[in-house]
């Protein structure tokens, strides 16, 4: 496969492209239309990702952003292996920012599973987007990019390209198209040894209608997918060339720093700015309604000069609010409100009250940040009329509409220029808009770029958080030791529905959310509600576990009768894990396992406590059933990045609310797993054949629960708050099991 | 005035002492390869070599950078040409980190490649522990277990 650099540097122009193929009624199709407003010279458009050129050149354009989880290659995989196309020919480059590469095939996917995404939902004002208006989005979440964007849009649109081109050289040789078969970019008739090669196809087959339903391939026929192919953009993420929102840059480029309300949802009341303007290179201070800013022709020289300004805030009724008090809430919600239903079978209160016996424990988790390691940036140059925009964004079409908003400009006169993106983890999605909005009404001012860069600090501070959650169980067993109910409390808002429900075998249950709603804005992180939902129900699996005497694996085991598919991954991984043979002395085995984003995937994590009684974590073995592996190479790297994620959070991550804002500043506060942290990672992939599952997400929710069970067992207690570090251990009463 | 060379080239630019390398070689002088992450030499996005040496641009003023030699990851391969490239023209770190594809977002890997390029220079066959030690990057998408791979194998080479 060829890198090509040279289109994505920052700045270039973009040519061409292929939206979305889609079958809808709309007409003309979407790739006539690629061919009318895209195409130059003698370049065609082959249904709308797929543009070929005479001299059989492939370029697949990909309409998701590429933020590490190698989706660029992975869809171009998909499209490139249906068309036959010979992969070392093809050129991979981002679907621009423009409608006609809106990712519907996203929206249906979501709509056939679940309705809305979830990732949109329960967010600020997304109750009033239609489904259909969502359609217009590009979004990249919800670990939906190959198994929507992928199944549905790359793979048929190479298939229907290979049929077009097919169709074309049965005209041009005047014979059956079942005579006519490709490879490596060409269409050959056998019988009379002739080829065509795509390249001299293209045009002709850019003015048919593409099939109806375009067959695709058997997992037999494949080609391409299923191999560990290399990423396309880890080249340029070597040698320095990569290009990020924050890396655009020009000669008369300023730069502002800023300085937002700490206290969220506050307004700015005064500002002394004048100390700012003795700062050498300083532009202008602006004061924005919940904001200070100031501009400079450095961001250095900005952010120094903004440490001058002194800032008054509007006081507000939050100024006094602790995390201490946000818990107590929580807790008062939870003791004075039956809550709404999330899920109710059979009559969980009966059982509790005719129990022979019950256990109940309380689980909570913090507020989390985001912290992408490239911190929150937006490069806005207002001209008049038109606009040019750089961020590093999930979603570029809706970044693009709410710069056009902000600025007041028609959306079709802004220019969203593509850049890799340095981490996004739910924090660049759309309606996670706040300094994008600052970044385009403080480029009004000028007539230059101005690039708006939020420092760590600010990055921590002024983030959209995964939400704190409190959870309360109870679990009732009759005379013999049986589970018959599982009663849970948790507060909201649900944002993944489903994420708090079991896979177990558990007569009665009744789960119920209660009001969790504080001034705090909160978000979709890194597998939304399933990294703490997973940790609660996967934590009080294990002591129900223990309560009934049984091993925690072969009670999972048991209680997973109608869910074999969870069950395979649990035997691959305790069975890849050693679970019940042979450990170093000191060490346990904490067991876990989840379906989310439609993969299952269960962890092992190997614990033990080092000399001061801390928890490492040595080895983590994970299974993951997502169906079958496009590209397993970057299977495997998200398994160990979603792990290694997770774990940062359950060691370490905690987000503490101090006079209404956040009280942590930068990395030494919200500390991350590192090299000398990390535990050794070893991955199985289950391929079940089922549909394609996501795979961003799901290896983070199990990890928590994975690591705590393991405590558990090495020291008796129960972690049932995170994170881990907040904990004091000792080994004085480790539990014999397993 | 600040002098400095940068990847060969001397520089000589206009700027207050105390900027930090980091904000006078991308702002001032363009060069978007070395990356901000912290502000507070904790990440080690930034790291550059000065004089072969890894340093955390972030907080190193361009005082104490004066006169001195500073490689940045554009200038990598370059430096590294003659004693450890490759055929490919990148330095053995690049390609083993190619080979066992390790970035993932790599917004941290330009820092981490300077990390590791100016660890392994002084320290060829580092232990598992040397390695825990030394190389102390934030890599938030977690590319952790793939570097020590690429270090392992440069130091089995």
């Amino acid at each position: 496969m060829k890198i090509n650099r040279r289109r994505f540097i920052f700045g270039s122009v973009l040519v061409g492209g292929g939206a979305l193929f889609t079958y809808s009624a709309t007409r003309p199709s979407r790739h006539r239309r690629a061919n009318v407003d895209l195409a130059q010279g003698e370049e065609r458009y082959i249904t709308s990702f797929i543009k070929i050129e005479p001299g059989n050149e492939i370029t697949i354009y990909v309409p998701h952003s590429e933020m590490g989880q190698g989706i660029h290659t992975s869809l171009s995989m998909m499209a490139a292996d249906e068309l036959d196309a010979n992969w070392e020919e093809v050129n991979i480059e981002q679907a621009p920012a423009i409608d006609l590469f809106a990712n519907g095939d996203l929206v249906r996917g979501f709509a056939g599973e679940f309705g809305v995404p979830d990732f949109l939902m329960g967010l600020v004002g997304a109750s009033a987007f239609a489904v259909a208006e969502i359609g217009n989005l590009q979004t990249t979440g919800g670990s939906s990019s190959v198994r929507y964007t992928g199944e549905h849009g790359m793979r048929v649109a190479g298939a229907a390209a290979r049929e077009m081109l097919i169709e074309g050289a049965a005209r041009k040789w005047e014979v059956p198209v079942e005579e006519l078969n490709t490879k490596l970019s060409y269409v050959h008739h056998n019988a009379t040894g002739r080829s065509f090669s795509y390249g001299e196809l293209a045009a002709e087959a850019a003015l048919m209608e593409p099939p109806e339903n375009p067959r695709l391939k058997d997992r037999s026929q494949f080609n391409i997918m299923g191999k560990a192919i290399s990423r396309n953009d880890i080249p340029a993420k070597v040698d320095g060339s990569a290009m990020y929102g924050l890396d655009a840059h020009s000669d008369d480029m300023l730069y502002a720093a800023i300085r937002m309300a700490p206290v969220f949802g506050t307004k700015l009341v005064s500002a002394n700015t004048q100390p700012a303007f003795s700062v050498r290179g300083v532009e202008d201070v602006i004061e924005l309604e919940d904001s200070v800013a100031v501009v400079a022709d450095s961001y250095w020289r900005a952010k120094k000069a903004l440490e001058l300004v002194e800032t008054e805030w509007e006081a507000s009724e939050n100024d006094s609010v602790s995390s201490t008090d946000i818990a107590a809430r929580f807790d008062r919600e939870l003791a004075d409100s039956n809550g709404s239903k999330d899920k109710e079978v059979g009559d969980a209160d009966a059982a509790l009250s005719s129990a022979a016996d019950y256990i109940e424990a309380s689980y909570r988790v913090p507020y989390l940040a985001h912290a992408a390691m490239e911190p929150m940036n937006c490069t806005v140059h207002i001209k008049g009329d038109t606009a040019d925009l750089w961020t590093s964004t999930q979603d570029a079409l809706g970044i693009k509409g709410r710069v056009a908003r902000i600025a007041g400009l028609k959306e079709d006169n802004v220019t969203f220029h593509q850049t890799y993106c340095g981490g996004g983890f739910g924090r660049r999605l759309p309606f996670n808009w706040n300094m994008i909005d600052h970044a385009t009404l403080i480029a009004k001012k000028f007539n230059v770029p101005v690039k708006t860069i939020f420092s760590r600090e600010d990055d921590m501070q002024q983030d959209y958080y995964r939400p704190a959650v409190h959870s309360n169980f109870k679990a009732a067993f009759d005379a013999a030791g049986n589970v018959t109910a599982w009663h849970n409390r948790f507060t909201g808002p649900i944002q993944t529905a489903g994420s708090s429900h079991i896979p177990y075998s558990i007569e009665n249950q009744s789960i119920r959310v209660v009001d969790g709603d504080t001034h705090v804005p909160i978000a979709a992180w890194r597998s939304v509600d399933h990294s703490q939902q997973t940790f609660f129900t996967e934590s009080f699996t294990d002591e129900i576990a223990h309560r009934a005497g049984k091993n925690p694996y072969q009670f999972r085991m048991e209680k997973l009768q109608e869910h074999p598919r969870h069950r395979k991954v649990l035997e691959v991984a305790a069975e890849a894990a050693g679970y019940g043979q042979f450990l170093p002395e000191g060490h346990a085995l904490g067991i876990s396992v989840q379906e989310s984003f439609g993969s299952i995937v269960a962890e092992v994590a190997e614990v033990s406590m080092d000399a001061n009684n801390r928890p490492v974590v040595h080895k983590v073995t994970c299974a993951i059933d997502c169906g079958w592996a496009v590209n397993p190479d970057t299977v495997e790297a998200q398994i160990e990045s979603g792990i290694i994620f997770g774990l940062t959070a359950a060691m370490y991550g905690e987000i503490r609310i101090e006079n209404g804002h956040v009280a942590n500043g930068n990395f030494p506060d919200y500390e991350m797993v590192r090299m000398a942290t990390t535990p050794e990672i070893e991955v199985h992939i289950v391929e079940s054949g089922e549909a394609l599952g996501g795979l961003g997400e799901p290896a983070t929710p199990p990890i928590a629960a994975a690591v705590t069970n393991a405590i558990y067992i090495l020291t008796g207690q129960r972690v049932r708050e995170l994170p881990i570090s907040k904990h004091n251990f000792s080994r004085s009463t480790p539990v014999a099991t397993v | 005035m600040a002098t400095f060379k940068v990847n060969g080239v001397w520089h000589t630019l206009d700027i207050e002492p105390d900027m930090p390398l980091l904000w006078a070689i991308r702002d001032e002088l363009g060069m978007t390869g070395t990356k901000f992450g912290c502000g507070i030499a904790n990440c080690g996005a930034c790291t550059v070599h000065v004089n072969g040496q890894a340093v955390r641009s972030c907080v190193t003023p361009v005082s104490a950078a004066e006169g001195q030699e500073i490689t940045t990851i554009e200038g990598l391969a370059v430096a590294a040409a003659g004693s450890n490239s490759t055929p490919s023209g990148l330095s053995a770190v690049q390609q083993s980190w190619i080979d066992h594809q390790v970035p993932q977002c790599g917004y941290c890997q330009s820092g981490m490649i300077m990390a590791v390029s100016s660890f392994l220079a002084s320290n060829p066959n580092p232990t598992d522990a040397e390695i825990d030690a030394s190389i102390t990057n934030v890599c938030r998408c977690g590319s952790y277990p793939r570097a020590r791979k690429a270090i392992r194998a440069l130091a089995n080479a």
